[in-house]
Protein backbone atom coordinates (compact mmCIF):
# COMPACT_ATOMS: atom_id res chain seq x y z
CA UNK A 1 0.00 0.00 0.00
CA UNK A 2 0.72 3.70 -0.96
CA UNK A 3 2.18 5.66 1.42
CA UNK A 4 0.43 8.90 2.86
CA UNK A 5 2.02 10.63 5.66
CA UNK A 6 4.71 9.75 8.12
CA UNK A 7 5.16 11.25 11.66
CA UNK A 8 9.05 10.84 13.02
CA UNK A 9 9.14 11.95 16.46
CA UNK A 10 7.20 14.66 16.96
CA UNK A 11 6.30 16.54 19.99
CA UNK A 12 3.93 18.91 19.78
CA UNK A 13 1.83 21.35 22.56
CA UNK A 14 0.88 24.69 23.48
CA UNK A 15 3.49 27.61 24.92
CA UNK A 16 6.11 24.90 25.92
CA UNK A 17 3.13 22.78 27.71
CA UNK A 18 4.01 19.57 26.03
CA UNK A 19 0.79 17.30 24.89
CA UNK A 20 2.40 14.71 22.44
CA UNK A 21 5.81 13.17 22.75
CA UNK A 22 7.80 11.56 20.70
CA UNK A 23 5.26 10.26 18.41
CA UNK A 24 6.09 8.06 15.49
CA UNK A 25 3.09 7.14 12.74
CA UNK A 26 2.68 6.37 9.33
CA UNK A 27 -0.20 6.51 7.57
CA UNK A 28 -1.19 4.40 4.45
CA UNK A 29 -3.70 4.30 1.76
CA UNK A 30 -6.82 3.16 2.72
CA UNK A 31 -6.07 2.40 6.51
CA UNK A 32 -8.41 3.10 8.52
CA UNK A 33 -6.91 4.13 12.17
CA UNK A 34 -9.14 4.67 15.03
CA UNK A 35 -7.87 6.98 17.76
CA UNK A 36 -8.65 6.46 21.11
CA UNK A 37 -7.65 8.24 24.19
CA UNK A 38 -8.48 9.99 27.09
CA UNK A 39 -9.92 13.97 27.04
CA UNK A 40 -6.94 15.84 27.09
CA UNK A 41 -4.56 13.06 25.83
CA UNK A 42 -3.48 14.58 22.92
CA UNK A 43 -6.07 13.14 20.18
CA UNK A 44 -6.55 16.81 18.41
CA UNK A 45 -3.81 17.86 19.01
CA UNK A 46 -2.55 15.00 16.58
CA UNK A 47 -5.09 15.99 14.08
CA UNK A 48 -3.35 19.38 14.64
CA UNK A 49 0.01 18.59 13.25
CA UNK A 50 -1.27 16.23 10.31
CA UNK A 51 -3.45 19.20 9.21
CA UNK A 52 -0.14 21.44 9.69
CA UNK A 53 -2.31 23.54 12.22
CA UNK A 54 0.10 23.13 14.39
CA UNK A 55 3.76 23.41 13.58
CA UNK A 56 5.66 20.30 16.04
CA UNK A 57 7.94 21.63 18.68
CA UNK A 58 10.32 18.88 17.61
CA UNK A 59 10.44 15.93 14.63
CA UNK A 60 8.83 16.25 11.80
CA UNK A 61 6.27 15.23 9.55
CA UNK A 62 6.35 13.93 5.83
CA UNK A 63 3.77 14.47 2.95
CA UNK A 64 3.90 11.80 0.52
CA UNK A 65 1.29 12.78 -1.71
CA UNK A 66 1.90 15.60 -4.22
CA UNK A 67 -0.91 17.10 -4.63
CA UNK A 68 -1.80 20.06 -2.27
CA UNK A 69 -4.42 18.92 -0.44
CA UNK A 70 -5.20 15.82 -0.06
CA UNK A 71 -6.89 15.89 3.31
CA UNK A 72 -10.12 15.96 4.08
CA UNK A 73 -10.93 17.22 7.72
CA UNK A 74 -14.49 17.25 9.89
CA UNK A 75 -13.90 19.30 12.91
CA UNK A 76 -15.65 18.82 16.01
CA UNK A 77 -19.19 20.49 15.43
CA UNK A 78 -19.59 21.96 18.63
CA UNK A 79 -16.90 24.19 17.35
CA UNK A 80 -18.87 26.05 14.84
CA UNK A 81 -20.87 29.10 15.14
CA UNK A 82 -23.98 27.62 14.17
CA UNK A 83 -25.65 31.50 13.77
CA UNK A 84 -23.49 32.61 11.52
CA UNK A 85 -25.46 33.68 8.69
CA UNK A 86 -23.92 30.94 5.72
CA UNK A 87 -25.81 28.40 3.73
CA UNK A 88 -25.30 24.45 3.91
CA UNK A 89 -24.65 24.08 0.03
CA UNK A 90 -21.99 27.82 0.82
CA UNK A 91 -20.15 25.03 3.82
CA UNK A 92 -20.05 22.55 1.28
CA UNK A 93 -18.54 24.52 -1.45
CA UNK A 94 -16.01 25.60 1.16
CA UNK A 95 -14.23 22.33 1.38
CA UNK A 96 -12.78 23.18 -2.67
CA UNK A 97 -11.29 26.31 -0.64
CA UNK A 98 -7.31 26.08 -1.57
CA UNK A 99 -8.60 24.85 -5.31
CA UNK A 100 -7.36 28.03 -6.89
CA UNK A 101 -11.42 28.80 -7.15
CA UNK A 102 -11.61 31.67 -4.86
CA UNK A 103 -11.99 34.78 -7.04
CA UNK A 104 -13.79 32.69 -9.58
CA UNK A 105 -17.39 31.18 -9.10
CA UNK A 106 -17.47 27.42 -9.12
CA UNK A 107 -17.43 25.64 -12.22
CA UNK A 108 -20.13 23.12 -13.01
CA UNK A 109 -18.19 20.19 -11.81
CA UNK A 110 -17.99 21.58 -8.48
CA UNK A 111 -21.59 22.09 -8.57
CA UNK A 112 -22.40 18.81 -9.35
CA UNK A 113 -20.46 17.28 -7.06
CA UNK A 114 -21.32 19.18 -4.28
CA UNK A 115 -24.89 18.00 -5.33
CA UNK A 116 -24.22 14.21 -5.44
CA UNK A 117 -22.33 14.24 -2.05
CA UNK A 118 -25.94 15.85 -0.84
CA UNK A 119 -28.17 13.28 -2.47
CA UNK A 120 -25.56 10.47 -0.83
CA UNK A 121 -25.95 11.99 2.64
CA UNK A 122 -29.46 12.37 2.00
CA UNK A 123 -29.53 16.12 2.67
CA UNK A 124 -30.41 17.36 -0.88
CA UNK A 125 -33.34 19.16 0.87
CA UNK A 126 -31.60 21.17 3.09
CA UNK A 127 -29.61 22.35 0.44
CA UNK A 128 -30.81 26.21 0.58
CA UNK A 129 -30.84 26.37 4.39
CA UNK A 130 -29.23 28.50 6.90
CA UNK A 131 -26.50 26.13 8.93
CA UNK A 132 -28.76 27.47 12.13
CA UNK A 133 -31.78 25.70 11.28
CA UNK A 134 -30.28 21.86 11.29
CA UNK A 135 -29.90 19.35 13.94
CA UNK A 136 -26.83 18.14 15.28
CA UNK A 137 -27.28 14.59 12.64
CA UNK A 138 -27.73 16.92 10.15
CA UNK A 139 -24.73 19.13 11.06
CA UNK A 140 -22.34 16.36 10.84
CA UNK A 141 -23.43 15.21 7.37
CA UNK A 142 -22.84 18.80 6.13
CA UNK A 143 -19.59 18.78 7.30
CA UNK A 144 -19.04 15.21 5.95
CA UNK A 145 -19.53 16.83 2.76
CA UNK A 146 -17.16 19.64 3.02
CA UNK A 147 -14.88 17.43 3.80
CA UNK A 148 -15.49 14.41 1.09
CA UNK A 149 -15.66 17.96 -1.84
CA UNK A 150 -12.15 18.27 -2.60
CA UNK A 151 -12.06 13.91 -3.32
CA UNK A 152 -9.38 13.72 0.03
CA UNK A 153 -6.81 10.97 -0.07
CA UNK A 154 -7.42 10.83 3.94
CA UNK A 155 -10.39 11.53 6.01
CA UNK A 156 -10.05 12.95 9.12
CA UNK A 157 -12.75 12.59 11.76
CA UNK A 158 -12.66 14.80 15.23
CA UNK A 159 -15.99 12.44 17.50
CA UNK A 160 -18.08 12.57 14.73
CA UNK A 161 -20.47 11.01 17.11
CA UNK A 162 -20.62 13.79 19.16
CA UNK A 163 -23.59 15.25 19.22
CA UNK A 164 -25.95 12.67 17.03
CA UNK A 165 -28.44 9.84 17.71
CA UNK A 166 -27.63 6.01 17.29
CA UNK A 167 -29.42 6.05 13.92
CA UNK A 168 -26.99 8.47 12.48
CA UNK A 169 -23.64 6.80 14.15
CA UNK A 170 -24.46 3.66 12.54
CA UNK A 171 -25.49 5.26 9.63
CA UNK A 172 -22.09 7.07 9.50
CA UNK A 173 -20.06 4.11 9.90
CA UNK A 174 -21.61 2.64 7.09
CA UNK A 175 -20.79 5.40 4.85
CA UNK A 176 -17.64 5.42 6.13
CA UNK A 177 -17.11 1.95 5.32
CA UNK A 178 -17.70 2.54 2.05
CA UNK A 179 -15.95 5.26 1.01
CA UNK A 180 -12.54 3.06 2.80
CA UNK A 181 -12.87 1.57 -0.42
CA UNK A 182 -11.38 4.72 -1.80
CA UNK A 183 -9.45 6.51 0.94
CA UNK A 184 -7.47 6.09 3.88
CA UNK A 185 -9.51 7.45 7.46
CA UNK A 186 -8.51 8.59 10.86
CA UNK A 187 -11.73 8.61 13.22
CA UNK A 188 -10.95 10.39 16.54
CA UNK A 189 -13.53 9.03 19.61
CA UNK A 190 -13.78 8.46 22.85
CA UNK A 191 -16.05 6.18 22.80
CA UNK A 192 -13.98 2.56 22.12
CA UNK A 193 -16.40 0.77 22.62
CA UNK A 194 -18.41 1.29 18.88
CA UNK A 195 -15.53 2.10 17.27
CA UNK A 196 -13.17 -0.80 17.65
CA UNK A 197 -15.72 -2.67 15.59
CA UNK A 198 -15.26 -0.76 12.45
CA UNK A 199 -12.00 0.26 11.97
CA UNK A 200 -8.55 -2.11 10.84
CA UNK A 201 -6.30 -0.78 13.73
CA UNK A 202 -6.42 1.51 16.70
CA UNK A 203 -4.40 3.75 18.03
CA UNK A 204 -4.00 5.24 21.43
CA UNK A 205 -3.10 8.86 22.70
CA UNK A 206 -2.49 9.68 26.31
CA UNK A 207 0.94 11.89 25.56
CA UNK A 208 2.32 8.97 23.83
CA UNK A 209 1.09 7.37 20.66
CA UNK A 210 0.56 3.18 21.02
CA UNK A 211 -0.43 1.89 17.37
CA UNK A 212 -1.93 -0.88 17.78
CA UNK A 213 -1.74 -3.19 14.76
CA UNK A 214 -5.20 -4.66 14.79
CA UNK A 215 -8.62 -3.71 16.04
CA UNK A 216 -8.50 -5.79 18.55
CA UNK A 217 -7.81 -4.04 22.56
CA UNK A 218 -6.64 -6.50 25.66
CA UNK A 219 -7.50 -5.42 28.84
CA UNK A 220 -4.21 -5.44 29.69
CA UNK A 221 -3.09 -2.29 27.00
CA UNK A 222 -5.90 -0.42 28.59
CA UNK A 223 -4.50 -0.77 31.90
CA UNK A 224 -0.71 0.12 30.64
CA UNK A 225 -2.21 3.19 27.94
CA UNK A 226 -5.01 4.52 30.84
CA UNK A 227 -7.09 4.50 27.97
CA UNK A 228 -11.10 5.14 28.98
CA UNK A 229 -14.17 2.81 28.40
CA UNK A 230 -17.13 3.93 27.99
CA UNK A 231 -19.55 1.37 26.34
CA UNK A 232 -22.82 2.02 26.66
CA UNK A 233 -25.10 0.11 23.84
CA UNK A 234 -28.07 -2.12 23.73
CA UNK A 235 -29.33 -4.23 21.55
CA UNK A 236 -28.05 -5.91 18.15
CA UNK A 237 -24.98 -3.70 17.32
CA UNK A 238 -21.68 -4.82 16.56
CA UNK A 239 -19.86 -4.59 19.25
CA UNK A 240 -16.54 -5.50 21.07
CA UNK A 241 -16.74 -7.03 24.61
CA UNK A 242 -13.90 -7.20 26.98
CA UNK A 243 -13.21 -8.96 29.54
CA UNK A 244 -14.86 -8.46 33.13
CA UNK A 245 -12.83 -4.90 35.25
CA UNK A 246 -11.95 -5.72 38.40
CA UNK B 1 -53.89 53.10 0.09
CA UNK B 2 -56.02 56.27 -2.13
CA UNK B 3 -54.24 59.58 -2.28
CA UNK B 4 -56.73 61.56 -1.78
CA UNK B 5 -56.09 65.32 -3.72
CA UNK B 6 -55.89 66.59 -0.43
CA UNK B 7 -52.63 63.59 0.81
CA UNK B 8 -51.04 65.23 -2.46
CA UNK B 9 -51.03 69.18 -1.94
CA UNK B 10 -49.24 67.76 1.19
CA UNK B 11 -46.45 65.59 -0.09
CA UNK B 12 -46.02 67.32 -2.76
CA UNK B 13 -44.51 70.65 -1.29
CA UNK B 14 -42.48 68.11 0.85
CA UNK B 15 -41.08 66.56 -1.75
CA UNK B 16 -40.42 69.57 -3.19
CA UNK B 17 -39.00 71.31 0.19
CA UNK B 18 -36.81 68.08 -0.11
CA UNK B 19 -35.31 68.73 -3.79
CA UNK B 20 -34.99 72.27 -2.68
CA UNK B 21 -32.36 71.13 -0.16
CA UNK B 22 -30.30 69.68 -2.64
CA UNK B 23 -29.78 72.98 -3.58
CA UNK B 24 -27.60 73.68 -0.18
CA UNK B 25 -24.47 72.41 -0.67
CA UNK B 26 -24.29 71.31 3.15
CA UNK B 27 -27.40 68.70 2.84
CA UNK B 28 -25.76 67.65 -0.52
CA UNK B 29 -22.79 66.51 1.28
CA UNK B 30 -24.69 65.35 4.39
CA UNK B 31 -26.85 62.99 1.47
CA UNK B 32 -23.97 61.64 0.29
CA UNK B 33 -22.12 60.80 3.16
CA UNK B 34 -24.67 59.39 4.75
CA UNK B 35 -25.16 57.33 1.73
CA UNK B 36 -21.48 56.19 1.55
CA UNK B 37 -21.38 55.24 5.32
CA UNK B 38 -24.38 53.26 4.89
CA UNK B 39 -22.96 51.12 2.00
CA UNK B 40 -19.20 51.41 3.92
CA UNK B 41 -20.94 50.26 7.04
CA UNK B 42 -23.55 47.44 4.96
CA UNK B 43 -20.25 45.61 3.87
CA UNK B 44 -17.66 46.41 7.09
CA UNK B 45 -20.83 45.78 9.28
CA UNK B 46 -21.80 42.34 8.24
CA UNK B 47 -18.34 41.25 8.82
CA UNK B 48 -18.22 42.46 12.27
CA UNK B 49 -21.65 41.15 12.91
CA UNK B 50 -20.94 37.53 11.14
CA UNK B 51 -17.64 37.21 13.11
CA UNK B 52 -18.34 38.37 16.69
CA UNK B 53 -16.29 40.81 17.03
CA UNK B 54 -18.50 44.07 17.72
CA UNK B 55 -16.89 44.65 20.91
CA UNK B 56 -13.84 44.68 18.96
CA UNK B 57 -14.94 47.50 16.66
CA UNK B 58 -16.36 49.52 19.49
CA UNK B 59 -12.59 49.55 21.17
CA UNK B 60 -10.98 50.57 17.71
CA UNK B 61 -13.87 52.67 17.79
CA UNK B 62 -12.93 55.00 21.01
CA UNK B 63 -9.35 54.65 20.79
CA UNK B 64 -9.48 56.66 17.84
CA UNK B 65 -10.01 59.28 20.09
CA UNK B 66 -6.78 59.29 21.60
CA UNK B 67 -5.37 60.18 17.69
CA UNK B 68 -8.18 63.29 17.27
CA UNK B 69 -6.96 65.08 20.60
CA UNK B 70 -3.02 64.62 19.31
CA UNK B 71 -3.87 65.66 15.59
CA UNK B 72 -5.43 68.87 17.20
CA UNK B 73 -2.56 69.67 19.71
CA UNK B 74 0.04 69.22 17.23
CA UNK B 75 -2.02 70.60 14.29
CA UNK B 76 -2.65 67.78 12.15
CA UNK B 77 -5.78 66.80 10.18
CA UNK B 78 -7.77 65.09 13.26
CA UNK B 79 -8.98 62.27 10.63
CA UNK B 80 -5.55 61.46 9.81
CA UNK B 81 -5.04 60.83 13.73
CA UNK B 82 -7.77 58.60 14.27
CA UNK B 83 -6.94 56.96 11.40
CA UNK B 84 -3.87 55.83 12.68
CA UNK B 85 -4.91 55.56 16.04
CA UNK B 86 -8.04 52.55 15.09
CA UNK B 87 -5.68 50.71 12.63
CA UNK B 88 -2.74 50.49 15.42
CA UNK B 89 -5.11 49.77 18.24
CA UNK B 90 -6.94 47.35 15.64
CA UNK B 91 -3.77 45.25 15.02
CA UNK B 92 -3.39 45.90 18.70
CA UNK B 93 -5.90 44.30 20.12
CA UNK B 94 -5.50 40.94 17.87
CA UNK B 95 -1.51 40.91 18.54
CA UNK B 96 -1.94 41.67 22.43
CA UNK B 97 -4.61 38.53 22.78
CA UNK B 98 -2.66 36.20 20.54
CA UNK B 99 1.02 36.96 21.69
CA UNK B 100 0.78 38.12 25.34
CA UNK B 101 -0.76 36.98 28.07
CA UNK B 102 -3.37 39.41 28.23
CA UNK B 103 -6.89 38.44 27.40
CA UNK B 104 -8.72 39.98 24.57
CA UNK B 105 -11.48 41.65 26.01
CA UNK B 106 -9.28 42.84 28.92
CA UNK B 107 -6.87 44.44 25.66
CA UNK B 108 -10.14 45.68 24.08
CA UNK B 109 -11.23 47.55 27.29
CA UNK B 110 -7.46 48.81 27.89
CA UNK B 111 -7.43 50.76 24.49
CA UNK B 112 -10.69 51.64 24.72
CA UNK B 113 -10.61 53.81 27.61
CA UNK B 114 -6.78 54.67 27.05
CA UNK B 115 -7.92 56.11 23.97
CA UNK B 116 -10.51 58.18 25.46
CA UNK B 117 -8.37 59.61 28.34
CA UNK B 118 -5.62 60.79 26.00
CA UNK B 119 -8.07 62.70 23.41
CA UNK B 120 -9.66 64.44 26.21
CA UNK B 121 -6.21 65.12 27.89
CA UNK B 122 -4.75 66.71 24.37
CA UNK B 123 -7.90 67.84 23.76
CA UNK B 124 -7.86 70.44 27.09
CA UNK B 125 -3.92 70.87 26.49
CA UNK B 126 -4.71 72.79 22.84
CA UNK B 127 -4.03 76.27 23.42
CA UNK B 128 -6.55 78.86 22.10
CA UNK B 129 -9.96 77.45 19.88
CA UNK B 130 -10.97 74.15 21.56
CA UNK B 131 -12.73 71.94 18.94
CA UNK B 132 -16.16 71.14 20.08
CA UNK B 133 -16.35 67.33 21.90
CA UNK B 134 -19.89 67.07 20.78
CA UNK B 135 -18.99 66.79 17.46
CA UNK B 136 -16.63 64.30 17.54
CA UNK B 137 -18.51 62.67 20.01
CA UNK B 138 -22.19 62.58 18.51
CA UNK B 139 -21.45 63.34 14.61
CA UNK B 140 -22.05 66.60 12.52
CA UNK B 141 -23.20 65.60 9.56
CA UNK B 142 -24.64 69.00 7.90
CA UNK B 143 -20.32 70.09 8.85
CA UNK B 144 -19.17 67.44 6.48
CA UNK B 145 -16.82 68.85 3.40
CA UNK B 146 -16.09 67.93 0.54
CA UNK B 147 -12.25 66.52 1.33
CA UNK B 148 -14.56 64.33 3.51
CA UNK B 149 -16.67 62.82 1.08
CA UNK B 150 -14.30 62.16 -1.38
CA UNK B 151 -11.78 59.88 1.29
CA UNK B 152 -14.92 57.91 2.22
CA UNK B 153 -16.10 57.78 -1.72
CA UNK B 154 -12.57 55.88 -2.01
CA UNK B 155 -12.59 53.84 0.80
CA UNK B 156 -16.06 52.97 0.31
CA UNK B 157 -15.02 51.89 -3.47
CA UNK B 158 -12.37 49.91 -2.04
CA UNK B 159 -14.57 47.73 0.69
CA UNK B 160 -16.83 46.65 -2.52
CA UNK B 161 -14.33 45.91 -5.01
CA UNK B 162 -12.48 44.04 -2.64
CA UNK B 163 -15.53 42.48 -1.40
CA UNK B 164 -16.72 41.13 -4.33
CA UNK B 165 -13.26 40.08 -5.50
CA UNK B 166 -12.81 38.13 -2.58
CA UNK B 167 -16.47 37.29 -1.16
CA UNK B 168 -15.76 33.51 -0.87
CA UNK B 169 -12.49 33.74 1.40
CA UNK B 170 -13.80 36.39 3.43
CA UNK B 171 -17.02 34.72 3.98
CA UNK B 172 -14.70 30.88 4.69
CA UNK B 173 -12.12 32.71 6.64
CA UNK B 174 -14.96 33.99 8.82
CA UNK B 175 -16.83 30.99 9.00
CA UNK B 176 -14.23 28.96 9.99
CA UNK B 177 -10.94 30.29 10.05
CA UNK B 178 -9.28 26.75 11.24
CA UNK B 179 -10.55 25.21 8.13
CA UNK B 180 -9.37 27.68 5.78
CA UNK B 181 -6.12 27.57 7.67
CA UNK B 182 -5.79 23.72 6.90
CA UNK B 183 -6.21 24.85 3.57
CA UNK B 184 -3.12 26.51 3.18
CA UNK B 185 -5.30 29.62 3.33
CA UNK B 186 -3.69 33.35 4.23
CA UNK B 187 -5.60 33.70 6.64
CA UNK B 188 -3.32 36.13 9.24
CA UNK B 189 -3.30 38.51 5.67
CA UNK B 190 -6.76 39.06 5.28
CA UNK B 191 -7.79 39.41 8.87
CA UNK B 192 -5.50 42.10 9.17
CA UNK B 193 -6.49 44.12 5.41
CA UNK B 194 -10.05 43.42 7.08
CA UNK B 195 -9.24 44.84 10.36
CA UNK B 196 -7.63 48.11 8.70
CA UNK B 197 -11.34 48.58 6.76
CA UNK B 198 -13.15 48.16 9.88
CA UNK B 199 -10.86 50.97 11.54
CA UNK B 200 -10.98 52.89 8.39
CA UNK B 201 -14.66 52.64 7.99
CA UNK B 202 -15.13 53.67 11.61
CA UNK B 203 -13.12 56.94 11.60
CA UNK B 204 -14.97 57.74 8.13
CA UNK B 205 -18.24 57.43 9.63
CA UNK B 206 -17.13 59.29 12.82
CA UNK B 207 -18.41 62.52 11.27
CA UNK B 208 -21.72 61.00 10.55
CA UNK B 209 -22.99 59.52 13.46
CA UNK B 210 -20.36 59.98 16.34
CA UNK B 211 -17.47 58.16 18.23
CA UNK B 212 -20.54 56.90 20.25
CA UNK B 213 -22.83 56.04 18.10
CA UNK B 214 -20.81 54.51 15.41
CA UNK B 215 -20.78 51.10 16.82
CA UNK B 216 -24.79 50.89 15.53
CA UNK B 217 -24.12 51.81 12.29
CA UNK B 218 -22.41 48.60 11.88
CA UNK B 219 -24.87 46.42 14.01
CA UNK B 220 -28.46 48.07 14.02
CA UNK B 221 -28.84 47.51 10.02
CA UNK B 222 -27.19 44.23 10.08
CA UNK B 223 -28.93 43.01 12.91
CA UNK B 224 -32.40 44.19 11.29
CA UNK B 225 -30.97 42.78 7.87
CA UNK B 226 -30.42 38.98 10.17
CA UNK B 227 -34.58 39.04 10.72
CA UNK B 228 -35.13 38.69 7.09
CA UNK B 229 -32.03 36.15 5.60
CA UNK B 230 -29.53 34.11 7.27
CA UNK B 231 -27.24 34.41 4.13
CA UNK B 232 -24.03 36.39 4.00
CA UNK B 233 -24.25 38.08 0.50
CA UNK B 234 -28.10 38.50 1.33
CA UNK B 235 -27.30 40.30 4.64
CA UNK B 236 -24.91 42.80 2.78
CA UNK B 237 -27.73 43.79 0.46
CA UNK B 238 -30.25 44.30 3.11
CA UNK B 239 -27.73 46.00 5.73
CA UNK B 240 -26.77 48.75 2.93
CA UNK B 241 -30.84 49.15 2.09
CA UNK B 242 -31.40 49.48 5.85
CA UNK B 243 -28.41 51.57 6.38
CA UNK B 244 -29.36 54.08 3.67
CA UNK B 245 -33.40 53.99 5.04
CA UNK B 246 -32.60 54.50 8.47
CA UNK B 247 -29.80 57.44 7.78
CA UNK B 248 -31.75 59.57 5.10
CA UNK B 249 -35.02 59.61 7.43
CA UNK B 250 -32.82 60.30 10.05
CA UNK B 251 -31.19 63.00 8.38
CA UNK B 252 -34.70 64.61 6.99
CA UNK B 253 -35.86 64.34 10.89
CA UNK B 254 -32.90 66.39 12.18
CA UNK B 255 -33.05 68.77 9.36
CA UNK B 256 -36.69 69.66 10.58
CA UNK B 257 -37.10 68.91 14.19
CA UNK B 258 -33.51 70.74 14.99
CA UNK B 259 -32.32 67.96 16.92
CA UNK B 260 -28.61 66.40 16.27
CA UNK B 261 -28.14 64.15 13.01
CA UNK B 262 -26.42 61.19 14.66
CA UNK B 263 -28.77 60.67 17.58
CA UNK B 264 -31.93 60.79 14.86
CA UNK B 265 -30.09 58.46 12.23
CA UNK B 266 -29.54 56.02 15.13
CA UNK B 267 -32.98 56.74 16.48
CA UNK B 268 -34.60 55.75 12.91
CA UNK B 269 -32.00 52.50 12.78
CA UNK B 270 -33.50 51.56 16.09
CA UNK B 271 -37.61 52.36 14.92
CA UNK B 272 -36.77 50.54 11.44
CA UNK B 273 -35.36 47.23 13.32
CA UNK B 274 -38.55 47.42 15.75
CA UNK B 275 -40.89 47.39 12.75
CA UNK B 276 -39.29 44.77 11.26
CA UNK B 277 -39.34 42.26 14.24
CA UNK B 278 -43.08 42.91 14.73
CA UNK B 279 -43.97 42.40 11.40
CA UNK B 280 -41.81 39.27 11.27
CA UNK B 281 -43.50 38.20 14.02
CA UNK B 282 -46.69 38.81 12.63
CA UNK B 283 -46.29 36.98 9.46
CA UNK B 284 -44.74 34.29 11.44
CA UNK B 285 -47.97 33.78 13.87
CA UNK B 286 -50.24 34.29 10.83
CA UNK B 287 -48.63 31.83 9.05
CA UNK B 288 -48.28 29.38 11.35
CA UNK B 289 -52.23 30.13 12.14
CA UNK B 290 -52.84 28.81 8.21
CA UNK B 291 -51.14 25.16 8.96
Amino acid sequence: MEQLLELKNVSAGYDKNIVLSDVNMKVFDRDFIGVIGPNGGGKTTLVKVILGLLKPLKGEITYCVNTRNFIGYLPQINKIDSKFPITVYDVILSGLMSQNQLITSFNKLDKQKADELLEQTGITHLKKKPIGELSGGQMQRVFLCRALISSPRLLILDEPSSFVDNKFEHELYGLLHDLNKQMAIIIISHDVGTITSYVKTIACVNRELHYHQSNIITEEQLADYNCPIQIITHGHVPHTVLEHHH
Amino acid sequence: MYLTPSSNIIIKPFMEQIIELFRYQFFYNAFFSALLASIACGFIGTYIVARRIVFISGGITHSSFGGIGISYYLGFNPVLGAAVFSILSALGIEYISKKTEVREDSAIGILWSMGMALGIIFIFLTPGYSPNLMTYLFGSILTVNTTDLLLMALNTLIIVVFFLVFYRIILYISFDEEFARAHKVPVMLFNNILLIMVALTIVLSIRVVGIILVISFLTLPQTTANIFTKDFKKMIGFSVLFGCLGSFSGLIISYYANIPSGASIIFSFAVIFIVAKVLKELTLSIHLKHQ
